[in-house]
C-alpha cells in the first residue's frame, strides 16, 4: 500500500438496493483501489474491492480498440439506422446518466425498458392496479414490530436488510431492537435466511397466490377450503397463527422478493401481497415493499416515471410515450424478433435474458455500456468501457424505498462515466436525425 | 434416464461476490455451472457430488455440476442453481404478456451424463 491514502467517510454501496450510505472507505490513490471498505457487507467488500482501474480500451468497434469517440459515431449511426432501437438497462448508473437515456429514446423514437421488467416489473403493474400501502425503510426500522420476508433470500441477496434496516436495529418503537420483533420467512426452500426468521414457513413452489388469498380471507373472518393445506403445503393453523399476529402487530411490514414476480402469477402474486397489506389496516398500520435488487434499480424507475409516465417498457415510435407490458418490454420485443438494435446500459441481458431474446441480440447490432467485460460486451458491436458508479463518479440514486442519495466518489478513472458518453451519443443522434428528417437537406434558403 | 424436476435459479452470495471479478471469469462461471440437488434424490438417480448433469427444457439445455443439498433445506424433486448463462438456456421467451420470462419454478429434465462439466 502507497503512502497516498485517502478515507471517505459516509460513502454509498450501490451494489444492491439497500444503498448502504454509511460506508467508511480506505482509498488507495495511488494504486487507485479501495483497500478497505467499513460497515460494508461480503457483497459491498467484494464491490469495492474488485472495482479497480482495469487496462482496458476505452471501446471496442467489432472488437477492434477504438477512441470513445470513435464508438459515439459508430453508436449514433447504429441508433439513427435503425427502425425499432431499443435501450435497455440502466439499474447499475446514475439518474442523471437514466435520463440522457430516457432523452435518446424520445429523440430516435425508440423503446426504453429498464431491469425492472425482469425484476419487480409485475409488482410495478401490480402497483398500477391494486395500489401501494407504503414506507421509508427508516420508518420501518424504528416501527415495524412483526417483519415478513416472503419470496425472497435477503441473508444472500441483501445482507445488511436484516442488521440496518428491518430485523435487528434498534428502533424509536422497537428499543430492544430484534427482541421486540416478530420474523417470519415464507419460501420455497430453506435458505441461509431461514436462521433468522421466528417462524419459517416452506411453501409449494408456484402456490403463492392460494396462500396469499387465503390469508385475506381469514382476516376479513371468511371460511377458507380446507384443501388449501395440501395444496399450498401449509397448514391452516399456521395460516390462522400468521394471520392473528399480523392483525394484533403494532406496525406489520411484508417485504416480497423475485420468488413471487418470476413465478406463475407474476404480477397477480405482488397484486395479493398489497391486496393483503392494504386488508390489514382495517386492524392495524401495514406496509408492503418489494425489495429491490440492483443499485439504483429504483432510481431507473423514478426517472423513466418522471419523464415518461410510466416506470418502464416505455415505446416511442408514435414520437409520444405509450407504455404496455408484454409488447414494450425487452425481453418480448428481442424474443419476437422486433428490435433492429439494441444499447445495453449496466447490464447483462446477454447472460441472463431467456435463451430467444440472446439469440436474437446475436442478430442485431448491440452497442454496450459497462464498467467490465461480461457476455453482453463480448456480442457487442460497439463496446464502451465506462467508470463505476459511486466509486468513480457522483450522480444521485434510488434507495429500495424511494429515498434519492447523493453518491461520493473514491477515486477518479480515466474512462468517462455513463452519463458523459450517452449525452455525446445524443447530440450526435440529435445531429443525424435533423439531417434524416430534414426533406432536402442540402437546400441553402437564401 | 431423465427425471422431470422443478429448477429455481435465485442469487446466492458466491454468485454476487464472484461476479464483482468479473462475470466471464472462472469463479463466476463455476458459481453458476453448480445446481444443487436434494442428497436423497441424488442417491435415487446415482448421481454423486461433483457429477455432470444436463438440464433441459424445450427451450435448451446445459450442463452442469451436481451438489447434494440437505433434504430439510432442498425438497425432493427441486433444484436450484444460482442464476446465470446455463440457466438462462433453458428459459422461455414467452411473458405471458408481462415483460417477466418465467425465471423460477419451471420444469426441466434432469439426467446424468458421462464426463466433466463443459
Amino acid at each position: 500500500m502507497s503512502d497516498n491514502i485517502r478515507t471517505v467517510e459516509h460513502a454509498t454501496c450501490t451494489f444492491c438496493g439497500c444503498v448502504c450510505d454509511d460506508m467508511d472507505l480506505t482509498v488507495d490513490m495511488d494504486a487507485k483501489r479501495i483497500t478497505k471498505a467499513k460497515n460494508a457487507c461480503t457483497l459491498g467488500r467484494a464491490w469495492f474491492a474488485e472495482h479497480t482501474i482495469e487496462d482496458r480500451p476505452f471501446a471496442l468497434i467489432d472488437g477492434k480498440a477504438a477512441t470513445t469517440e470513435e464508438a459515439v459515431e459508430a453508436a449514433a449511426q447504429i441508433l439513427v439506422a435503425a427502425r425499432l432501437p431499443i435501450i435497455y438497462g440502466l439499474s447499475d448508473t446514475t439518474c442523471e446518466a437514466q435520463r440522457q437515456a430516457v432523452a435518446i429514446c424520445d429523440l430516435m423514437h425508440g423503446n426504453i425498458d429498464t431491469t425492472t421488467s425482469v425484476c419487480h416489473g409485475p409488482s410495478g403493474i401490480a402497483f398500477q392496479g391494486v395500489g401501494e400501502s407504503t414506507a421509508t425503510l427508516g420508518e420501518i426500522k424504528n416501527r415495524a414490530d412483526l417483519v415478513i420476508y416472503w419470496g425472497g433470500n435477503p441473508a444472500e441477496s441483501h445482507p445488511r436488510h436484516f442488521t440496518r434496516y428491518a430485523v435487528t436495529p434498534k428502533g424509536r418503537y422497537v428499543p430492544n431492537g430484534r427482541k421486540d420483533r416478530y420474523v417470519v420467512l415464507v419460501d420455497v426452500r430453506r435458505t441461509p435466511s431461514a436462521p433468522v426468521a421466528d417462524l419459517f414457513i416452506q411453501i409449494k413452489p408456484g402456490h403463492d397466490f392460494e396462500l396469499l388469498w387465503a390469508l385475506r380471507a381469514f382476516v376479513k373472518g371468511r371460511k377458507v377450503d380446507p384443501n388449501l393445506a395440501e395444496r399450498t403445503g401449509v397448514s391452516l393453523a399456521t395460516m390462522e397463527d400468521l394471520v392473528k399476529r399480523m392483525k394484533s402487530c403494532r406496525y406489520g411490514v411484508l417485504f416480497f422478493g423475485m420468488g413471487l414476480t418470476m413465478t406463475r402469477g407474476r404480477h397477480f402474486n405482488s397484486g395479493a401481497v398489497l391486496a393483503l397489506a392494504t386488508d390489514l389496516n382495517e386492524f392495524t398500520h401495514f406496509v408492503a415493499k418489494p425489495v429491490r435488487g440492483h443499485g439504483n434499480v429504483t432510481g431507473a424507475d423514478n426517472v423513466v416515471s418522471w419523464q415518461t409516465g410510466y416506470p418502464f417498457g416505455v415505446n416511442f415510435s408514435r414520437g409520444y410515450p405509450r407504455f404496455n407490458p408484454g409488447e414494450y418490454t425487452t425481453v418480448d420485443l428481442l424474443a419476437r424478433g422486433e428490435a433492429d438494435a439494441a444499447m445495453i446500459i449496466a447490464s447483462d441481458p446477454a447472460s441472463n435474458f431467456p435463451r430467444p431474446a440472446i439469440e436474437h441480440m446475436k442478430r442485431i447490432p448491440v452497442i454496450a455500456l459497462d464498467t467490465k467485460p461480461t457476455d453482453t460486451t463480448q456480442l457487442a458491436k460497439v463496446a464502451f468501457t465506462t467508470s463505476t458508479y459511486g466509486i468513480n463518479t457522483s450522480g444521485t440514486v434510488y434507495r429500495m424505498d424511494d429515498v434519492p442519495i447523493t453518491l461520493r466518489p473514491a477515486f477518479e478513472s480515466p474512462y468517462p462515466s455513463d452519463e458523459e458518453v450517452l449525452i455525446a451519443i445524443k447530440n450526435r443522434v440529435r445531429e443525424l436525425l435533423t439531417k434524416k428528417r430534414t426533406r432536402f437537406p442540402n437546400l441553402k434558403v437564401a | 434416464m431423465a427425471e422431470m424436476m422443478i429448477l429455481v435459479p435465485g442469487r446466492t452470495n458466491k454468485q454476487g461476490t464472484s461476479l464483482n471479478a468479473g462475470k466471464l471469469k472462472k469463479e463466476y462461471r463455476d458459481v453458476t455451472s453448480t445446481v444443487e440437488m436434494n442428497t436423497d434424490d441424488m442417491a435415487r438417480l446415482g448421481i454423486k457430488e461433483g457429477d455432470a448433469v444436463r438440464l433441459a427444457t424445450v427451450i435448451g439445455e446445459t450442463v452442469v455440476r451436481c451438489k447434494g443439498r440437505k433434504p430439510t433445506d432442498l425438497p425432493a424433486g427441486m433444484l436450484f442453481i444460482p442464476y446465470g448463462p446455463p440457466s438462462s438456456q433453458l428459459m422461455d421467451g414467452d411473458t405471458a404478456a408481462s415483460g417477466m420470462p418465467l425465471s423460477k419454478n419451471f420444469e426441466v429434465s434432469v439426467e446424468l451424463v458421462e464426463g466433466p462439466v463443459p
